[in-house]
């Protein structure tokens, strides 16, 4: 069997582990200089031959980003009465969004920070996309509870800052631990992300022909020169992150869970909330990576880097995440059985069979069924279906967070105060806009970042072992 | 290969920090003194539609604040006396004095009631804004004297703004008066014995003859009694 290795086919065959070793990384003959050319390739095309797709999706993501800036304005001018919160649910879908987006920010550090602790090689080629995602889907997620505070000239006082007023934000509130865990979050994410950035813009700078590239590409290298000390600091500044933001994977949905699980409304009050929580960030995060890396991978021609090896090893992330998930849906429903408390009983029942019986079983089919697919390695390997499982997961994770937040307070204790959420145009105009913002940032990044970790791809790959016996067939071990 | 940047570059990482402690400690230092209610508030003293004078009223003849600011012990506002008010001296007292303009409309040429006069535009100087709940009988009638708040008004030919009536100036008593202990703070400052000093009486404070039979047992006694709003934001913005 004859396969042209150079093909970008090739990146999508499944290969058998070879008897000795792993399958490579990088499928194909290719060199160093293959990568740094493949992945600078799409950041140094001239701007006039960008190609029209690249335009239309911007065009497209730019209209949406217009239509959540102009919902936001109007939001400020009018107030949050433009949203379908009201008693009883006073959370709609500004958290329902928040959650959301927070989640899928959580994909990223999983993979650079505890991927890397635990040397798994194969992040090497998705960390730098997955990162992205992270900082993109962050920002996505501040909007919403920077502008629920309704008077947005007042949003300072999430912070503790020394005040005329004498006045503090409650130290006891998850509200607050919040504002601190997602900050942090961001913070850290930026600046290992930026850290990884750093050789790969000294590659692009070196390469760069026009003095705006050439000055830009400069300055965010920070003058790296590729030296030995400059790699020996890299590492051990990247090690540091990582180590700084593995802990923060779990803690940061944790935070986010305690805004429900602190309170004493029946469904949110439970301590199974911060794991479960956890479990489906990182599930809805693998969702989001595979929505954009697979497409990502074949526009940009990317397919010997980002292999189906890479697709299916995320997949599996997806299984296990998404059995977790519905384990935890399994368990809240048992124990809301077996606490014998009749409020928790009923909310659950409610949420199940309820007046939005309709979300809820949307939110099973889409975490509970679709990632059971994955048992198949048909299925796990297959990038069309791979990519269509993604979007069912994005769907179902955000019904999840719409599931909790509004079933609970819409039929609480008091059945006098029950009354059904529906969200206005604005809410939606919001929800769908923020995914303007979101690929308006990660359109172009693809187009004029580095969007795969060069250096890091090619300490991977077998031409990077001491002992490998490539080009010359060991040559000089004779 | 020419260089991309100049050699200067290289200062940006040693200057950057430097500017940003300059600015960010200027920006700092801008906002936490010009914008305070310290500096915006402080000396607010507008020039008033009859050129009244405190001092001498209330100062060198001695006249009690009560009787214009009838109301403090009965009301949430102190009240600014009608015209009537004025003139039952000035009826007499100094009636044709070209600064009495205001309040010679007040009347007819027959001495009744000019029931079509404008008020005198007196210009408000002490407010709080309206979503912070303030009664004046509430602090009155419980010993805080008028000089706590107003300052020495007695003194003030022109009245001004001494206090910065911000949330954090109220909160500084409303939260003392209730943990003198800890923090250091003598309620007596701020709490008078009533029955023995006039709630009017300007002079209240270390020197005051008073001072030193309240000061300590007596006055932490009356504050444990104290039940001020404060910590709850419903307190103040009911």
């Amino acid at each position: 069997m004859s396969i042209d290795t150079s093909s970008q086919a090739y990146g999508d065959l499944n290969l058998e582990d070879p008897v000795k070793g792993r399958e490579p990384l990088v499928r194909g003959d290719h060199d160093f200089h293959y990568i740094t050319e493949t992945v600078c390739r799409v950041a140094e095309t001239k701007i006039v031959k960008t190609p029209l797709v690249f335009w239309a999706a911007l065009g497209g993501a730019l209209t949406l980003l217009s239509m959540l800036l102009a919902s936001i304005g109007y939001l400020i001018w009018e107030g949050t009465g433009i949203w379908g919160n009201n008693n009883p649910v006073g959370w709609g879908w500004p958290i329902v969004n928040f959650v959301f987006w927070v989640g899928i920010g959580h994909a990223g550090t999983l993979i650079s920070a505890i991927l890397y602790l635990f040397r798994q090689n194969w992040r090497t080629s998705i960390n730098r996309y997955a990162e992205a995602m992270t900082i993109f889907a962050v920002i996505c997620a501040l909007v919403f509870p920077g502008i629920h505070v309704g008077r947005i000239w007042a949003v300072y006082w999430l912070f503790p800052l020394p005040n005329q007023m004498e006045m503090w934000p409650n130290f006891r509130s998850p509200l607050l631990w919040d504002v601190f865990a997602v900050s942090t979050y961001f913070t850290v994410s930026l600046l290992f992300w930026f850290t990884g950035l750093v050789p790969d813009f000294a590659t692009l700078r070196d390469r760069a022909t026009h003095p705006i590239a050439q000055k830009a590409y400069g300055a965010l290298a920070l003058g790296w020169r590729g030296s030995m000390r400059h790699w020996w600091h890299y590492e051990k500044a990247y090690q540091i992150l990582a180590c700084f933001s593995a802990p923060l994977v779990l803690s940061v949905h944790t935070v986010v869970s305690f805004d429900f699980a602190v309170s004493q409304l029946p469904g949110w009050h439970t301590t199974i909330f911060p794991p479960y929580f956890v479990a489906g960030a990182i599930f809805s995060g693998f969702a989001m990576v595979q929505t954009l890396a697979i497409p990502a991978r074949k526009w940009l021609g990317l397919k010997h880097i980002i292999t189906v090896h890479h697709i299916e090893n995320m997949n599996k992330i997806i299984l296990v995440t998404g059995s977790l998930v519905g384990y935890a849906y399994a368990m809240e429903f048992f124990i809301a059985w077996y606490s014998g408390n009749e409020y928790e009983g009923f909310a659950f029942i409610n949420r199940a069979f309820g007046p939005y019986a309709w979300a809820y079983w949307t939110m099973i089919s889409c975490n509970v069924i679709t990632p059971q697919l994955f048992w198949s390695k048909k299925i796990r390997t297959s990038m069309t279906i791979s990519f269509i499982l993604s979007i069912f997961v994005n769907i179902g994770m955000w019904f999840e967070r719409f599931v909790i937040t509004v079933t609970s307070l819409a039929n609480d204790f008091l059945v006098s105060s029950w009354e059904y959420f529906v969200p206005t145009p604005i809410d939606i105009a919001m929800f769908v806009g923020s995914f303007g913002l979101f690929f308006t940032l990660f359109l172009l990044f693809c187009r004029f970042w580095p969007v795969i970790a060069i250096a890091e791809v090619k300490a991977v790959m077998p031409q990077a072992d001491p002992h490998w016996e490539g080009y010359a067939h060991g040559g000089n071990h004779e | 290969m020419a260089q991309i940047f100049t050699r200067r570059t290289n200062m940006i990482p040693v200057i950057a920090p430097v500017i940003v402690a300059i600015v960010g400690g200027m920006l700092t230092f801008v906002v936490w003194f010009w914008f305070s209610p310290k500096h915006t508030d402080v000396g607010y003293k507008p020039r008033q539609p009859i050129p009244y004078s405190h001092a001498l009223h209330a100062g060198d003849m001695g006249m009690d604040c009560r009787y214009c600011h009838n109301n403090v012990e009965r009301s949430a506002y102190a009240g600014v006396p009608p015209t009537n008010t004025c003139l039952n001296c000035h009826n007499l007292v100094k009636a044709n004095s070209p600064k009495f303009r205001w309040l010679r409309q007040a009347k007819n040429e027959d001495g009744s009631i000019n029931i079509d006069a404008e008020s005198t535009p007196w210009k408000r100087i002490h407010k709080i804004a309206d979503y912070a709940y303030f009664d004046h009988s509430a602090h009155v009638t419980r010993g805080v004297g008028c000089v706590s708040c107003h300052g020495r008004v007695d003194k003030m030919v022109e009245v001004k703004q001494v206090e910065p009536l911000s949330m954090g100036w109220c909160l500084d008593c409303h939260r003392n008066v209730k943990h003198y202990e800890d923090r250091g703070f003598d309620p007596a400052l701020v709490v008078r014995p009533l029955d023995r000093v006039e709630v009017t009486d300007m002079t209240w404070g270390p020197d005051h003859p008073e001072f030193k039979n309240w000061s300590g047992k007596a006055a932490n006694a009356y504050a444990d009694k104290l039940d001020p709003p404060i910590v709850q934001c419903s307190g103040c913005h009911r």
